[in-house]
Formats: C-alpha cells, structure tokens, sequence
C-alpha cells in the first residue's frame, strides 16, 4: 500500500506539472483566474508559469500508472479494512482506549511527543491518542476521501453518479481538494516514518514486514 | 518463522490453482462481455483493463452531466492544434462549401455528406464540460447530428464493434465501442454555444464524446469507418493514442 501511494504521489505530480493552476468551482482553463498556482515548470509551453522552460510530456503513462496504482491501493486497502474489521484490530488498537485502558496518560503522551522524546520501551509497542486519532483519520477519512475525489474527476464514472462531483462543488473543486489532501497524506507519511525512526528503526521494520514483534507482547 | 507444514503448502497451491483459473476465467468472460480495452497489452494493461470494464459495467447507459445556461464558459480555451496544411485553408477559404464527411467501412451503403447534409439532418444540442487530462475544462453549449444517426443512414452492420474516426490532420484518428458511437449524447458538432464551431475549438466538424476526456474528441473529423477489427488500424491499439503513451479509452 505504501508503495502503491509512492507510486500515486509520483505519477500524481507527474500529471500536475502539465497543468500547475488550481480552480474552485466546475470549470477553470489559462483564461480564467486561478484559486492558487504552484511555483514550478509546467510541461505544457501554453500554461503561463513564469518559467522558460519547458518539461517534456510525461502525462501518458503517469495516467496509466496512476490508475494502475490506484487499483491497486483501493483493493489491498479493502483487503486490509476487511481484516482490520475482522480481527478487531482497528477497535482493541485505534480506538481510543477508555480510562482503563492501556494509554491512561494521554496527555503525557502528546507532550512527551510533542517535545520529540523517545518513547519508554513499554509505550513503544502500543499506540498513543494522538497516533491513534491520526492513523483512524487517515484511514477512514483521508483514504476515502482521496479515492472519492479522484473518482469525481472522471467523466464516465459522475455520468453515472453525478452527486459524487455536485456535493463537492464542482469537478476543478474536486481536483483541488484531491491536491490538498495528497499534501496531507504526504506530511503524515513523512510525521509517521520519522517516528519509526525514533522508535527504533530495525526492530519496527521487520515486525512491519513479517507482522511478528521482537519483544514479548505482555509488557502491553 | 513459522514452519511450511505440507497441509499449508497444498492448501497454498490450490489456492494458487483456483486463482490462475479465475483469473483466465474472468478474462475470457470479459471478452466476451466487450470488457477488454483494445491497448489491453503491456503492463498497464491490468489497469487499463480494470477501469474500462469497471466503467462499462456502471456507465454504460449514464448520461453526461447537462449544465444551464448561465454554466457556459465566458472564457473558452481552445486547445493548440499542429499547422492545418494546405489542404485545410482551401477547404476553409470556400466556406468549408467542399467539406465531406465520408462514412464506409462494414456499412450496407457507403455514404458522403456535406456540411449542409449534416445541417439538415435532426440537430441536437447538450451543454456538457470539455476536460483535457492535463486538468483544465470549460462548459459550452454544442450542436449537431448524432453519431448513431449517421450510422443508421449508412445501415452500419450488426456486428460493428468500432467505430473509427479520422481527423484532416495527418496520422490523427480514434475509435469508439457502440456504447459511445450509438450514445445519444455523442454528436459530430458543428456549432458551439449558437454559432458555428470556430476552427480552434475543431469547426467545421468535431467529434464530441461528453463520457470521455478531451484527447477523444478529435477535431476536423472527414471520415468515420466502421468495423469489427480494430486491429487492422494503425498499430491495432484502438486509437492513435496509445502509440504515444496515452489510454485509449479516456473516461477517466
């Protein structure tokens, strides 16, 4: 999944340098003004960027790669909500614990994190609120709605379910709100890794991968 | 790690088994569904694959967003076009009175109109978005014939699968499956928001296909063919396209 949104983030900027201008509403082109502009070269010589040069076209298999990719994230991310759900993994790990619970101290916790102190050994191996709050608005509200607003630029698909596109504002609103929560995305990526590493690295590697920790789970 | 016993390696295998069966299994029911993009090859084949049948499966009888009135762009852009030759400003010097729309391929009659023909045939109007995938779109108001009106006077045969369209620029052509060429919102325009389609929006004939992304509707349009082969055009991948990098069906 990971991957898959590497790929989506790559691909996704790939398409947007053919066009770097964002709209609000359902239309927008070069001869209307823009809700906001992004600061880089565009690979179309018509959009007026303020730069000289001009990248070469990239757009044909950024598309096809983006929706490969999207395929792909969207069916193991149903895969991984399925299970999530099965094995109550979302409800005994993400939901906020009640006061018996095993995160008593949250607020502690958001300042111990918040200061950039290594977790104790005991509090590396559970979820914190505020990760906790992220990871359940990341998964059940920017994912859905980052796939939500990808849809609600296709044609095709609003012919068939217009409301997807109208609730939203229209289809350039629905362009932009996809640009801004990829930005989001990319900050909790880049927030999440840096935890990892200050969890230690090593350790929370091969238990990501092999799904199997190290240290005894009891100290939970 | 946990140790591979023997029941979990035979479970594994025909699991394996069944999911390769599947898979040919669902291949061969979504060709015979029309399911399968013409650039199925090549490795953004799964995705391109995924997107058409998913796409055909739910809209294949939606119709395009319709906007009022007050919607229509003010400010248009009409996309650049390569030089339009010689040929072309001849055509445009006589009032475009010389232009054709030349229909063959698997029709029971062969057929030519002209501009006018076209005019008097039943005229249809949609006020639909125009997309380009690179993200930018305005709204107008479109006229002109049906597509499948033009495939009924030429008495298209029963197994047409595609129909081919081909632009006056060189090397410029397209295909679509029936359920785009007999959508009824699918028209061969020739005017845009109550006067005649100017040159830079693809006057004086213009396929225009609301489902599908700007790239599909070809301007200057001068011969439409229909077959059951899409093979046998250009490189076989549908469209002149996917030779370029780009999918050939672009509803997305």
């Amino acid at each position: 999944m990971t991957f898959a949104f590497l790929v989506l983030l790559v691909s996704g900027l790939e398409i947007l340098v053919s066009h770097p201008r964002f709209y609000w509403g359902e239309t927008g082109n070069i001869n209307t003004a823009a809700l906001f502009k992004i600061p880089i070269p565009s690979s179309r010589d018509m959009v007026p960027t303020g730069y000289d040069r001009v990248l070469a076209d990239q757009n044909g298999w950024s598309r096809s790669l983006h929706f490969q990719s999207a395929w792909i994230l969207v069916l193991t991310g149903l895969l991984y909500v399925a299970g999530g759900l099965l094995k109550g993994h979302f409800r005994r790990d993400l939901l906020p614990s009640r006061p018996d619970g095993s995160s008593k101290r949250p607020w502690s916790s958001l300042i111990t994190q918040l200061r950039l102190k290594r977790p104790s050994a005991e509090e590396a191996w559970s979820y914190n609120l505020l990760q906790r709050l992220a990871y359940l608005i990341v998964i059940f509200i920017l994912f859905p709605m980052i796939i939500w607003t990808g849809l609600a630029m296709s044609p095709s698909f609003v012919s068939a379910f217009p409301a997807a596109v109208n609730i939203l504002g229209g289809q350039q609103s629905a362009r932009t709100l996809h640009f801004l929560m990829t930005i989001t995305l990319l900050l909790f990526l880049l927030v999440h890794v840096l935890m990892v590493f200050l969890a230690g690295f090593r350790s929370r590697m091969s238990a990501m991968i092999t799904g199997r920790a190290e240290k005894p789970l009891e100290q939970v | 790690m946990t140790k591979v016993t023997r029941r979990k390696l035979i479970t594994t295998g025909l699991a394996a088994t069944a999911g390769a069966a599947g898979l040919a299994a669902a291949a061969k029911i979504a060709g015979r569904y029309g399911l399968i993009p013409p650039d199925a090859e090549g490795i953004y084949g799964l995705g391109e694959t995924l997107t058409y049948a998913a796409q055909q499966v739910l809209t294949r009888h939606s119709l395009a967003r319709e906007f009022s009135p007050s919607q229509v762009s003010a400010k248009p852009f009409a996309d650049e076009v390569e030089p339009l030759g010689q040929e072309f400003q001849m055509l445009r010097d006589a009032g475009f009175a010389d232009w054709r729309l030349t229909v063959d391929g698997m029709v029971a009659r062969p057929a030519s109109f002209s501009l006018a023909d076209l005019r008097s045939f039943p005229r249809h109007s949609h006020i639909t978005m125009i997309q380009c995938e690179e993200g930018w779109s305005y709204i107008a108001e479109w006229t002109g014939v049906r597509l499948s009106h033009i495939l009924g006077l030429a008495e298209a045969l029963p197994q047409v699968r595609y129909v081919v369209y081909r632009s006056i620029q060189r090397d410029w052509w397209d295909s679509l499956d029936m359920s785009d060429a007999l959508h009824p919102q699918t028209l061969l325009t020739y005017g845009m928001n109550g006067d005649d389609l100017a040159v830079p929006f693809g006057g004086p004939l213009r396929m225009r296909v609301p489902r599908q992304l700007g790239y599909k509707n070809v301007k200057y349009i001068t011969r439409l063919t229909a077959t059951d082969n899409i093979r046998q055009f250009g490189k076989g991948l549908g469209s002149v396209s996917p030779e370029a990098g780009y999918a050939w069906y672009a509803g997305i």
